[in-house]
């Protein structure tokens, strides 16, 4: 029987079915944050060791200050207290740990994939709900809560029910000027928040294939944002060529018997998914949300759309309270938007293409809004960046030049806006109150988080490229 | 953790109209640092529930008696709890007085997480959950009765429906269970599948 990729992946790591469906399953490789203080502290008290800390990585991402590499400056004594936790509890268990003073710090998505502890065809797991990022790799990969966590540092396993497997297909040439975090936009914006619940998620087609690595992982990384378990990508030649090398990616000997086996990962010709959706490549432009679910999204080049245009009462009800929170008016033009704050960062678009994309609109114009940020993803980001000027572009601009972390990302570390306040933002939650109380979010890409920047609203990025 | 037994609940249920309440709503990223402790309760769907300055919103549902004090059951809409893996989303409506949540729908995470708390999350179909919702708002403070061994919902109008729960989970939340001791059990299992099946490529990092 021909299967899916996501299906070959499942069998492999099939340690015992139950009649009811709950499957036991094994875990190569778990991520850590400092969310994970509720999964030791379980340890700590019943007395139990990590089963496989080989197979766990810890990294302090979501609390650390982006304004330096020095603990004083977290937020407050107890967002610090969960960074020094993290490294007390990985050093007790002897858990690899990447400090915030290491070359290997930066946001748990990121380095992942930038260390090669993310590899095809290996089940990954993190708690935290972008995990499917790595699944850009041809990985299994989701995110868990944090008794799964617990299960995983005890067992280096975990019980699920098999998700349903869903195919998104988009075709044809892509249109210049339109990068992955526009792919993904348009893609939820079709399907909606919940389009892919209860699914792992693959997406193929021409255009996916055409993607880079690091736009493969934007898209993947916003699976959840339509509610997939996971999302997933057939690993290909430049799969292989960005692993090549890494850190934890397997070489010599071991590196053949890898290949041989990634090259049988991708779906079979005529394998069947549960769900099919299709998109047309070519009518993909530049992407914002307008509202505060990320489906409520549209083309830079459109206006605010008009609840009474809504597909039925329910969803005209939806979009008028997220204009309401919003402070938006339906047939308005985005361009004549004005943005006061812009953030380039987050597991979704911090990487070393995407503050190229940003710098390409910055080079020479200066930021017209309150406040601009930006924070590379990861300490090696950073310095890649600022091999090739990057950072001068950005600074001549105006933008902070911050530290890797998930800073305006999420409210959690002393980086945020302020009430009423619309910020341009690369991440990938546009929810209210995300960065920050009654903050008004719109997610956009990092060229597009440039234009506005340098206009002071939003614009459509191809018109500075 | 081990949990208290959940076989059976009687009490008032709570409308909330929205669709897509992300756990972000639920309780809000900046009280995710703190251990869960007898305050935790304050955090629930705390932007929504109080103003600015601190004061109740009259507009929240959870703000208005009876549901404020006699709500345990929450019926929800589509893709309730959609959004970030944080288990203080749990944590937050069980600490309040919660024990289960209605929904068309609901974010996978969400769902997984709840079972792990001893917390039911319960999936019926959209019109049914509609019409719980407009008898909670007609007559507040109504029960709904839940009956785990039967896996029956009854509302206010005393019409029962019955939702799905797999025998594992429902093993567990009727006996108070733990699944991490029910997987240690299996440890010869794991061992086992550690030596056959894992790639030998990985080169077998302990
Ligand atoms: S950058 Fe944002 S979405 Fe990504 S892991 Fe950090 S908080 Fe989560």
């Amino acid at each position: 029987m021909p299967q899916t990729q996501f299906e070959k992946i499942w069998d492999a790591h099939v340690i015992e079915s139950r009649p009811d469906g709950q499957t036991l399953l094994y875990v190569d490789r778990h991520l850590l944050h400092e969310g994970s203080f509720h999964g030791f502290e379980y340890l700590d008290q019943r007395d139990m060791p990590v089963r496989r800390p080989g197979q766990s990585f810890a990294v302090a991402d979501h609390y650390i200050p982006t304004t330096s590499r020095n603990l004083a400056d977290t937020e407050d004594d107890v967002a610090r207290s969960l960074i020094t936790r993290l490294e007390a509890n990985a050093a007790k268990h002897g858990v690899s740990h990447f400090g915030i003073d290491s070359e290997s710090q930066g946001i748990v998505h990121v380095i992942g994939p930038e260390q090669g502890i993310t590899l095809p065809g290996l089940l990954i797991v993190c708690g935290d709900s972008h995990t499917a990022t790595h699944g850009a790799l041809g990985a299994y990969a989701f995110g868990i809560g944090a008794s799964e966590v617990t299960h995983v540092l005890a067992t280096q396993t975990l019980w699920q029910m098999k998700p349903k497997a869903m195919r998104i297909s988009v075709d044809g040439a892509r249109p210049a000027g339109v990068t992955g975090k526009d792919v993904i936009l348009a893609i939820i914006a079709q399907i909606s928040a919940a389009g892919a619940t209860g699914h792992a998620v693959e997406f193929a087609g021409s255009l996916i294939r055409d993607l880079s690595m690091e736009e493969r992982m934007t898209v993947c990384n916003m699976t959840i944002e339509a509610g997939g378990r996971a999302g997933m990508i057939a690993p290909d030649e430049k799969t292989f060529a960005y692993i090549k090398g890494r850190r934890y990616a397997p070489d010599g000997e071991d590196w053949d018997k890898a290949l041989a086996a990634w090259l049988a990962l991708p779906s079979d010709e005529g394998a069947v998914f549960d769900a099919e959706v299709t998109l047309d490549g070519t009518a993909i432009r530049p992407m914002l949300t307008w509202g505060t679910s990320p489906e409520q999204a549209a083309a830079l080049a459109d206006t605010v759309p008009d609840p009474a245009n809504a597909p039925n009462a329910e969803k005209a009800e939806e979009w008028r309270d997220a204009l309401d929170y919003i402070g938006l008016t339906a047939g308005q033009h985005f361009r004549d938007v004005a943005v006061d704050k812009v953030f380039i960062g987050s597991c979704t678009n911090s990487r070393i293409e995407d503050l190229r994309a940003a710098a390409a609109v910055l080079k020479g114009r200066q930021v017209q809004v309150k406040q601009a940020l930006v924070s590379p993803g990861s300490f090696l980001v950073k310095k890649q960046a600022e091999a090739e000027g990057l950072d001068r572009i950005f600074k001549e601009a105006g933008f902070e030049w911050r530290e890797s972390g998930c800073s305006m990302c999420v409210g959690m570390n002393g980086d945020l806006a302020e009430r009423g306040e619309r910020v341009a933002s690369t991440s990938n939650r546009n929810f209210r109150g995300r960065q920050g109380q009654g903050v008004r979010t719109h997610l956009v890409s990092p060229a597009s988080a440039a234009a506005a920047a340098i206009t002071g609203h939003f614009a459509d990025p191809r018109d500075f490229a | 953790m081990p949990q208290t037994p959940f076989t059976a609940l009687t009490a008032a249920g709570v409308p909330l109209d929205s669709a897509n309440v992300d756990t972000d709503q639920v309780i809000p990223a900046r009280f995710l640092k703190y251990p869960r402790s007898d305050t935790s309760w304050t955090f629930l769907f705390h932007d929504l529930r109080l103003r600015p300055d601190g004061s109740e919103n009259p507009d929240f549902i959870l703000s208005n008696e009876p549901y404020k004090s006699k709500g345990r059951i929450l019926v929800a809409d589509r893709n309730f709890g959609c959004g970030s893996s944080r288990e203080s989303a749990v944590y937050a409506l069980q600490d309040w007085g919660f024990r289960a949540v209605i929904a068309p729908s609901f974010g996978d995470i969400f769902f997984n997480n709840s079972f792990k708390n001893g917390f039911l999350p319960i999936r019926l179909r959209t019109e049914v959950c509609n019409a719980l919702r407009q008898d909670l708002h007609d007559a507040p403070g109504a029960e709904i009765a839940i009956d785990v061994e039967a896996q029956t919902v009854t509302g206010p109008d005393g019409v029962a429906h019955s939702f799905e729960l797999d025998d594992f989970r429902k093993y567990c939340l009727t006996r108070g269970l733990d699944d991490i001791d029910f997987t240690l059990e299996q440890t010869r299992k794991i061992d086992a599948f550690e030596r056959d099946n894992r790639p030998s490529w990985l080169g077998h990092n302990a």
